[in-house]
């Protein structure tokens, strides 16, 4: 698959056409290139090094939305086996922008369900770029009351602009749908395990990620408006998302920092999306890890926890009242 | 000064300025909807229902709370919670010069008021947006001042009733306003879990991260009439679809249609409705009337 580059990342595009040529010319060329290509190709990768190290707030989102980043089905391929899918709400359709079912991982049975996204334009438009309709929440929620009634944890992998914002999925409940899952998740008796694994728009990210313990991708981002939303409402103008990324604090280092999330998962230099495998590998040991400091609390005493957990967000003060 | 004002009496001899003035500002309103114009005084007894065509104008928290709740016993909870800063955000302006503005303009602390009290002698805690204050925007101290009132209830046995106006999550916030969406709704397992009813009332606005979090897991959801409730705005709705929408589209009766709330409440009849409720919820006797 050829790498699709983003505009930051065009010194990289420049010496990798440059590589590219050279390989094709080694094939008939009379002198050894092969050294000057090894060369290039370690310069290419301090280059992505140097250039990832150092990204914005508002980079880091346009890594987050990259065309080849690994979707939720791609990581089910890659970290679970066994995987049946399992669709459709039981009340209105089945909504291709969440996917779901039973799967193991390292031989457990667990629930998955994530956002899902689609790579060429037919598949986006199955997948409605990843923005749910109500009956994608109504399917999630189905499903997370099935893992417990049998007992499985939860595992939900996040990846969505947001909520389809749509005729239809008004008149159907979009409210509702996101808002029942929020007060469901609050009180499931299994652990729940979310990851944004590239955008977490808000609250169409939130209905499947109230949980145990949540962590984000490196170059994931999660935000209560899109960086271009907040930019057209407070700045007036979508140019100002730069701006807007950087203020509102959306990356997993700072979210970190703020006490918002628990883990941030490293990605391979220069993002997941040039080494499905290697990212794959790091999520599954911090699932892993994460699956197993919740494994001796008793139902009731997850539920207890988490409700602190998430009593306990926000920033104010306390002052005496006149 | 001209022959004309040397001829009138001292009485009616005034600049037209300062007859202008004498005249205390919004004296008259007029109604948006029939453009009745209408005794601001008149309009303020009426709970801000036009009393020629019943349109339904937005009210602020205080004055909702005083129509809704009996005079006796009322006490406010939470109000030692006020708001920070935590991201330093700023875009034309700084959050923290915008909260001090609203604060001054609008005498509240944050975006919500809460209070205990009884409606038609039903006990009761009360938490109710205000608009005013940042378009009643969810932030961290709206999440907590919600959280303290539903603890109230429970530790009071009350029930819980909440009237929405709001714009949705507050985005100077950032990521600590999204995690209110799920403070605010976990808070209400604990009422489920004790059998005490929340009715919650949909008011113009209710939208977004307001809209999709507790407002419709009312045991009773209730809308007032017109009021638009929904999750996207209708321009960014517009936006996407590229199609004009549907006449009424979100607007209570149109949610109503669709099966997404329990009732459209004329404003006027509100305490009447909510106490009966109430009472019949809990299992007490029928209210005299």
């Amino acid at each position: 698959m050829k790498t699709t580059f983003l505009d930051f990342e065009q010194p990289i595009a420049e010496l990798e056409a440059k590589i590219e040529e050279l390989r094709f010319v080694q094939d008939d060329s009379a002198v050894d290139i092969s050294e000057e290509i090894t060369r290039l190709e370690a310069k290419s990768q301090a280059l992505t090094k140097d250039i990832y190290a150092k990204l914005t707030p508002w980079q880091i989102a346009q890594v987050a939305r990259h065309p080849q980043r690994p979707y939720t089905l791609d990581y089910l391929r890659l970290m679970f086996s066994d995987f049946q899918e399992l669709h459709g709400d039981r009340a209105f359709a089945d909504d291709h922008a969440i996917v779901g079912g039973i799967a193991r991982f390292n031989g457990q049975p667990c629930m998955v369900i994530g956002h899902q996204k689609g790579r060429d334009t037919k598949e986006k438009i199955h997948r409605n770029f990843g923005m749910p309709r109500p009956e994608g929440y109504r399917k999630a929620l189905r499903l997370m009351k099935l893992a417990e009634k049998f007992g499985m944890p939860v595992l939900t992998f996040v990846d969505t602009p947001g909520a389809y914002p749509g005729i239809d999925a008004e008149e159907r409940g979009q409210s509702e749908a996101i808002g029942h899952n929020l007060y469901a998740m609050a009180e499931l008796r299994v652990p729940i395990i979310s990851t944004i694994i590239g955008e977490g728009g808000s609250g169409g990210a939130l209905a499947i990620a109230v949980a145990d313990t949540l962590m984000m991708l490196q170059y994931s981002t999660y935000s209560v408006i899109s960086p271009e939303g907040c930019a057209s409402i407070l700045w007036k103008s979508a140019d100002k998302a730069a701006d807007a990324a950087e203020i509102m604090g959306i990356t997993a280092s700072r979210l970190k920092t703020l006490g918002l999330i628990d883990k941030v998962v490293n990605e391979p230099a220069g993002g997941a999306h040039r080494d499905h495998a290697a990212v794959a590998s790091s999520l599954k040991r911090a699932l892993a890890e994460s699956l197993r400091q919740l494994a001796d609390l008793t139902p009731t005493q997850l539920v207890e926890r988490r409700f602190e957990r998430v009593m306990a967000y926000g920033k104010f003060k306390e002052q005496a009242v006149a | 000064m001209s022959w004309l004002q040397k001829l009138l009496p001292p009485k009616i001899n005034r600049s037209e300025a300062a007859g202008r003035k004498s005249v205390p500002e919004g004296l008259w309103s007029k109604c948006p909807s029939c453009e009745a114009v209408l005794y601001t005084a008149d309009l303020a007894a009426n709970q801000n229902v036009c009393p020629k065509c019943s349109h339904h104008s937005r009210m602020r928290a205080r004055a909702r709370l005083d129509g809704l709740l009996d005079r006796e016993g009322r006490f406010e909870i939470g109000n030692e919670v006020m708001p920070v800063d935590p991201l330093k955000f700023r875009d034309s302006k700084r959050y923290a010069d915008r909260l001090n503005a609203a604060a001054d303009d609008t005498g509240e602390g944050d975006a919500l008021v809460v209070m205990q009290g009884a409606i038609r002698t039903v006990p009761v805690v009360v938490a109710c947006f205000e608009f005013e204050f940042l378009g009643g925007s969810m932030g961290s101290v709206v999440g907590e001042r919600f959280v303290r009132g539903v603890r109230l209830a429970v530790e009071q046995r009350l029930p819980f009733v909440c009237i929405a106006a709001s714009g949705g999550a507050r985005m100077q916030e950032g990521l600590f306003s999204l995690m209110q969406m799920a403070k605010t709704t976990a808070a209400l397992t604990q009422l489920s879990q004790n059998r005490l009813p929340f009715i919650s009332v949909l008011t113009d606005p209710t939208m977004g991260g307001v809209s999709a979090s507790f407002a419709f897991m009312g045991d009773v959801v209730i809308a007032e009439p017109g009021a638009l409730i929904g999750f996207a705005g209708p321009r960014v709705i517009e936006q996407t679809v590229r199609e004009k929408l549907p006449e009424g589209f979100q607007r209570a009766e149109f949610l109503l249609e669709k099966g997404a709330v329990d009732m459209i409440v004329d404003r006027r009849e509100m305490p009447e409705r909510i106490a009966g409720l109430l009472a019949a919820l809990q299992r007490m006797p029928a209210l005299a009337s």
